[in-house]
C-alpha cells in the first residue's frame, strides 16, 4: 500500500484510452465500474476534444457481481461494434474488473466479431499510464501486422532510388505534451531532407495506417515512453531502424537531422552547414547570444518531467540557455537509466520518484531560480514563489495553447526560449530589485513587471518551513538576520543553510554579519 | 409568492411512467464527494483505500491542486496487498498512523471504501475499530463506501453522513437539523433566517468540525438541504427524528416553501413568517427577473448526474419559465423528492439510470436549447451545436437560498448568453 496525495500518472487503462482516443476507427471496450468514466473528461476538458473518447464502459454494479458480469462485457462489445463499426476493437479491464477475473479480452475474442480484437492485459496494481499506452500501442501494432511479419532473417528490400525515403512518426498521443504541433514541426524537418512521412501513429491514425507501417524505411521514435516498445518490435521483426535523438532544442534538432539523414541515406551536410549560429532556422541561438540574455547566465534550474522531456530540457538549459542544472528527475521509472546518466553529466543527484511531496522537498532544498516541470511542479513552484514553465505531461488545460507551439524542431526551440524566459525577471529589473530592496514598492513580493499577479499569492506551504542545515540551531544575531533578509528570496533559503552549515563546521556560537559574508566567500556561487 | 402547499394541478408529473434505463452510465462514483466534504469538515481527513484509478479520479474531478497536502489521499493497493489480506490490514494501519502523526490537526479520519477494496472484501469497519482502539479519543476513525459499484457521484456524501449517525448522542431536545452539505456562507444565511423566525436550536449536518456532532432523538425534526442523503435521513428517522416534507431551497419560491415548512412545524405565526420571508423572497425575485426574461420558453434537458436534477428542473420550470424536456436522475428516491415530483410540469420525461448512447440518441431528437450534463460530455455536445451546462458546477457552487437564487439562474443563463455574444 502506498499513500498518494497527487499522482503523476493515471492507471494503465488511461494510457490505453490515450491511444484509442488518438486514433480513428478504433474502439475500446473497457470492463469497468461507472466511476471510471471520469477519464472521459481528461480528453474532453483538458484537450477540449470535440468527440468523446471512443470507449464503451460496462459500468457494472455491485448487484451484478453475484451474477453475470461477463455477459455485460459481451453485450457492450456487440453494441459497440454495431454502433461505431470500428476497424479494430481494443478490449481491456480497469483495476476493479481485473479483480473479478472475467477475462474480458478472451471473452470478446471468442465472439467471432467481424473486426480484429486486441485483448489488453494491463496490470493495474503494478503498472501506470505511460506503460499502459506503450503496451496498448505495441499490442495493437503486433495484432494488425501479424500476417505481414517476414520470415526471420529475410533481408529487407532496399529502397528504389526513384522513391523518396519514408519515415513513420511513432508516439504522439492525446494528452501528450504538445504532440499535435510537434508532429507538424517534425514533418517539416523531415521535408528539409526530402524524407516523406508514411504514417503517424497513434495520433490521427486508423488501423489501415497501422497496416502500412512497413512501407516506411525507418521509424522516428518521438516519445519513447509510448513508442519505444513498438519501434523496437518493428526493428526486430521488420528490420526497420529507428531514431534515438529527440529533436528538442537546436543542438538536438541538428543531431536529429544528421541521424535521420543517415537512416534515410541522404546527405545532411549542406543543410547543417547552413545551420550556423546567426543563420539558423531558429532564433534561439541569436537570442541567447544577444546581450539582453546575459542575465540568464548560470540561473539555477530544477527539471522534473517525463524522462524524454527532462533529459532534452537539461541539454537545452545548459547548452542553449546558459543555465545551471540544479536538479534533474523523472517520474518515468521505465526510463530512469537515461535520466541517471544525464544527471551524472550535470553533476546532480538524479531524483526518480512519483512521490509529489518528495519532489516538492527536493525543489525547496535546491532553491532554484526556475522550475521546468509538469503541471504538478507548476503548483509546487507557485507555492514556493519560484518561476516555472511546463515542459511535460501531466498537463492542464492551459498547457494546450490555441496557437502553434511545438517544443520539437527549430520552431520548438523558439517556443522553449520564450516560454522559459517569460516567467523570469528581466535582467535590469532584477538588478534594480536587488539594489533597492528596501523600496516600499519592491521587496520580496514584487513580481516581474510584465506579469500581473503579485507573488504574495504564493503562501509558502505550512509543511515546508525554511529548513535548517543542521540540528545545532545556531542563533543569528539581529544584524545578520536583517542582512539575510536583503538577499533575494529565491536564494535566501540556500544562503541561510550554507551559512549555518559553515558556522556549524567551524563551531561558531552566534552567526554574525561577518559569519554571513565569510560563508558567502566560502561557498561562492 | 406562490403557496406551494396548494395541491398541484391534475396531470402533473410524479405519478406518470418513469423511463428506466440500464446500460452504460456516465457518472462519477461516490468518491467525488470527498472534494467538497473535506472542505466542509475542517478537522477531517478522507483516506480512500483503493487503486491508482481512485487517486486519479479525485485529482481529476477536483481539477485544481490548491493544497500541497490536501486533507484527502489514497492508500493505493499494490500486488503485494492483493496477495495477502492480513498484510493489507497491517499496511493500512501503518499508513493511517504515519498519516496522523504528520497531521496532528486531524480529529476525524474517514476510511473510504472503493470498488477494489469492496471486491477484495477488505473490511474497513474492522480496520476502523482496530484503529479506534489505539487512537480514540484523540482521533475518531470512521468508514464508509464511496465505491462506484455501489454509489454514484453525490451518494458518497450520503454514505459519509450516515457513518456519523451512530455517533450522534441521544437527545430528546426539540431541534431542527438541516441535513446536507451547504457552503458556509449559505449556512450562515439560513441560520439567520431561522433565528428571525424564532426557530430555536438549529443544527447542521455535517457541522464544520466533524467532531462537533449534534444529538438526535424524538425531538429532532429534519429539513433537507440536499436531495441525495436518503440513507442518512432514514438512519436519523430510525433514531426518532421526524422528516419535514418540503421542496428544496432552490429559487425564491423553493426557499420560501422550505422555510415555510419549518415554520409550520415550529408553529411560527403566519404574520411573522411573511414578515421574515417576503422581503427576502422579493429581493430574490428581483435577481431572478432578468434571467427569466432570457430563459422563458427555452427547452432544457438534464442528464443523470448529481441527483439535483429533479429539484432544479422544478426551479427552472416554475421560476424561470423554462421547459424541461427530459429530466434524468441516476436513481429515483421517491421519499427524497416527494414534495418535488408533483411540482414538475406535466409532460416531462422522467428517466432513471442511464444508457448513455440511447440517451444521446434521444437528445438528438429532442434538440433542447440547453443540456445539463457531466464534464465528459459537455465539449463533445457543444461541438455538435448543443449549449451545455456542467452539472458539477451546480454541486460546487453555492446555489441554495434566497441570496443565491439569482446566481443559480445565472448558471443556466450564462451558456446561452455566451452563445448570443459570440460572432465567431
Amino acid at each position: 500500500m502506498q499513500l498518494t496525495l497527487w499522482t503523476y500518472e493515471g492507471p494503465p487503462h488511461v494510457g490505453a484510452m490515450r491511444v484509442a482516443a488518438s486514433m480513428r476507427e478504433v474502439h475500446y471496450v473497457l470492463h469497468a465500474p461507472q466511476g471510471d468514466t471520469y477519464a472521459d473528461l481528461l480528453f474532453t476538458m483538458i484537450e477540449r476534444d470535440h468527440r468523446r473518447p471512443p470507449v464503451t464502459y460496462t459500468t457494472f454494479q455491485a448487484r451484478d457481481l453475484g451474477g453475470d458480469t461477463a455477459s455485460l462485457v459481451i453485450r457492450a462489445a456487440r453494441d459497440a461494434v454495431q454502433r461505431f463499426q470500428p476497424k479494430a476493437l481494443l478490449v481491456g479491464e480497469s483495476c476493479t474488473a481485473e479483480l473479478i477475473q472475467d477475462q474480458a479480452g478472451t471473452l470478446v475474442r471468442g465472439m467471432d466479431l467481424p473486426v480484429p480484437v486486441v485483448p489488453l492485459e494491463l496490470p493495474a496494481y503494478s503498472k501506470k499510464e505511460n506503460w499502459g499506452a506503450s503496451e496498448t500501442l505495441y499490442q495493437l501494432v503486433r495484432t494488425l501486422l501479424a500476417e505481414q511479419v517476414p520470415a526471420p532473417g529475410a533481408p529487407r528490400p532496399a529502397r528504389p532510388p526513384s522513391r523518396a525515403p519514408r519515415a513513420n512518426l511513432l508516439g504522439p498521443t492525446a494528452l501528450g505534451f504538445r504532440c499535435r504541433d510537434d508532429v507538424t514541426e517534425v514533418t517539416r524537418l523531415l521535408a528539409l531532407l526530402g524524407v516523406e512521412v508514411n504514417a503517424v501513429l497513434p495520433l490521427g491514425a486508423s488501423p489501415d495506417d497501422v497496416r502500412r507501417l512497413p512501407e516506411a524505411d525507418f521509424n522516428v521514435d518521438l516519445y519513447p515512453e509510448v513508442s519505444r516498445a513498438t519501434a523496437s518490435w518493428l526493428q526486430r521483426c521488420f528490420g526497420m531502424p529507428f531514431t534515438r535523438t529527440v529533436p528538442m532544442g537546436v543542438g538536438a534538432t541538428r543531431d536529429f537531422l544528421a541521424e535521420v539523414a543517415g537512416l534515410a541515406g541522404v546527405d545532411a551536410a549542406p543543410l547543417l552547414a547552413g545551420e550556423q549560429s546567426g543563420a539558423s532556422r531558429s532564433r534561439l541561438p541569436w537570442y541567447s547570444r544577444s546581450v539582453d540574455s546575459t542575465y540568464l547566465t548560470g540561473k539555477r534550474v530544477f527539471i522534473f518531467a517525463d524522462a524524454t522531456h527532462a533529459v532534452a530540457a537539461a541539454r537545452v538549459a545548459t547548452e542553449e540557455m546558459g543555465f545551471t542544472v540544479a536538479g534533474l528527475g523523472t517520474y518515468s521509472r521505465e526510463f530512469a537509466r537515461e535520466v541517471r546518466e544525464a544527471a551524472a553529466r550535470y553533476g546532480v543527484e538524479p531524483l526518480v520518484t512519483d512521490d509529489y511531496l518528495e519532489v516538492e522537498k527536493a525543489i525547496a532544498a535546491a532553491s532554484p531560480e526556475l522550475v521546468l516541470g509538469s503541471q504538478m511542479e507548476r503548483h509546487i513552484a507557485k507555492r514556493l514563489g519560484v518561476p516555472c514553465a511546463v515542459i511535460s505531461s501531466p498537463i492542464h488545460v492551459q498547457d494546450v495553447p490555441a496557437r502553434y507551439s511545438p517544443v520539437y524542431g527549430f520552431e520548438g526551440a523558439n517556443v522553449l526560449f520564450d516560454s522559459w524566459v517569460h516567467p523570469l525577471m528581466m535582467g535590469l529589473e532584477e538588478h534594480l530589485l536587488q539594489m533597492f530592496r528596501g523600496d516600499f514598492e519592491f521587496g520580496d513580493e514584487a513580481a516581474p513587471s510584465h506579469l500581473g499577479a503579485p507573488r504574495a499569492a504564493a503562501a509558502p506551504s505550512p509543511v515546508l518551513p525554511e529548513p535548517s542545515a543542521t540540528d545545532a540551531n545556531i542563533p543569528w544575531s539581529a544584524d545578520a538576520e536583517k542582512e539575510l533578509r536583503k538577499i533575494p528570496f529565491f536564494v535566501r533559503g540556500k544562503a541561510r543553510r550554507n551559512t549555518e552549515r559553515f558556522a556549524h563546521e567551524r563551531g561558531v556560537g552566534t552567526i554574525t554579519l561577518e559569519t554571513l559574508y565569510d560563508a558567502k566567500a566560502h561557498f561562492g556561487r | 409568492m406562490t403557496d406551494l402547499s396548494v395541491p398541484p394541478a391534475a396531470g402533473a408529473c410524479g405519478e406518470g411512467a418513469v423511463l428506466r434505463e440500464r446500460g452504460q452510465r456516465e457518472v462519477f462514483c461516490g468518491l467525488t464527494g470527498i472534494v467538497w466534504l473535506h472542505r466542509k469538515m475542517q478537522d477531517a481527513f478522507f483516506l480512500v483505500v483503493g487503486s491508482r484509478t481512485c487517486a486519479h479520479l479525485i485529482q481529476s474531478a477536483a481539477g485544481v491542486m490548491i493544497f500541497a497536502e490536501p486533507r484527502f489521499g489514497t492508500a493505493i493497493l499494490t500486488d503485494r496487498d492483493l496477495a495477502g489480506l492480513a498484510d493489507a490490514n497491517d499496511e493500512l494501519d501503518r499508513i493511517c498512523l504515519s498519516l496522523l502523526e504528520r497531521r496532528p490537526d486531524i480529529g476525524t479520519l474517514f476510511l473510504v471504501g472503493s470498488c477494489p477494496s469492496e471486491v477484495i472484501k477488505l473490511d474497513l469497519a474492522k480496520a476502523a475499530e482496530r484503529l479506534n482502539a489505539r487512537l480514540f479519543p484523540r482521533v475518531r476513525v470512521l468508514n464508509y463506501s464511496g465505491s462506484g459499484i455501489e454509489t454514484t457521484f453525490t451518494q458518497g456524501e450520503d454514505n459519509a453522513l450516515k457513518a456519523l449517525v451512530p455517533l450522534m448522542a441521544e437527545s430528546t431536545a426539540r431541534q431542527l437539523l438541516v441535513v446536507g452539505c451547504v457552503a458556509d456562507i449559505v449556512e450562515d444565511q439560513l441560520a439567520r433566517s431561522f433565528e428571525a423566525l424564532g426557530i430555536g436550536s438549529v443544527r447542521f449536518l455535517p457541522a464544520r468540525r466533524a467532531a462537533d456532532l449534534p444529538g438526535v432523538g424524538p425531538g429532532t425534526r429534519l429539513l433537507l438541504a440536499q436531495p441525495f442523503n436518503g440513507e442518512t435521513v432514514r438512519a436519523l428517522c430510525a433514531r426518532g427524528a421526524e422528516l419535514i416534507e418540503a421542496p428544496y431551497p432552490f429559487g425564491a419560491e423553493g426557499t420560501a416553501a422550505w422555510l415555510g415548512a419549518a415554520a409550520r412545524a415550529w408553529g411560527v405565526a403566519q404574520d411573522r413568517l411573511h414578515a421574515v420571508v417576503e422581503p427576502l423572497a422579493a429581493r430574490a425575485q428581483r435577481a431572478l427577473a432578468p434571467h427569466r426574461e432570457r430563459l422563458q420558453g427555452r427547452r432544457v434537458s438534464f442528464l443523470p448526474d448529481s441527483q439535483l436534477e429533479i429539484p432544479l428542473a422544478r426551479f427552472v420550470a416554475r421560476e424561470l419559465g423554462m421547459v424541461p424536456v427530459e429530466v434524468g436522475t441516476p436513481y429515483l428516491d421517491r421519499q427524497m423528492v416527494a414534495a418535488e415530483l408533483p411540482l414538475l410540469p406535466a409532460g416531462v420525461r422522467l428517466s432513471e439510470g442511464q444508457d448513455v448512447e440511447r440517451q444521446l440518441d434521444r437528445l438528438a431528437v429532442d434538440r433542447p436549447d440547453l443540456t445539463v450534463c457531466g464534464l465528459g460530455l459537455a465539449n463533445p455536445l457543444e461541438a455538435r451545436g448543443y449549449a451545455t451546462k456542467w452539472s458539477i458546477e451546480l454541486v460546487f457552487t453555492p446555489i441554495h437560498g434566497f441570496e443565491q437564487a439569482g446566481d443559480l439562474a445565472e448558471i443556466f443563463a450564462r451558456p446561452l448568453q455566451r452563445r448570443a455574444r459570440l460572432a465567431v
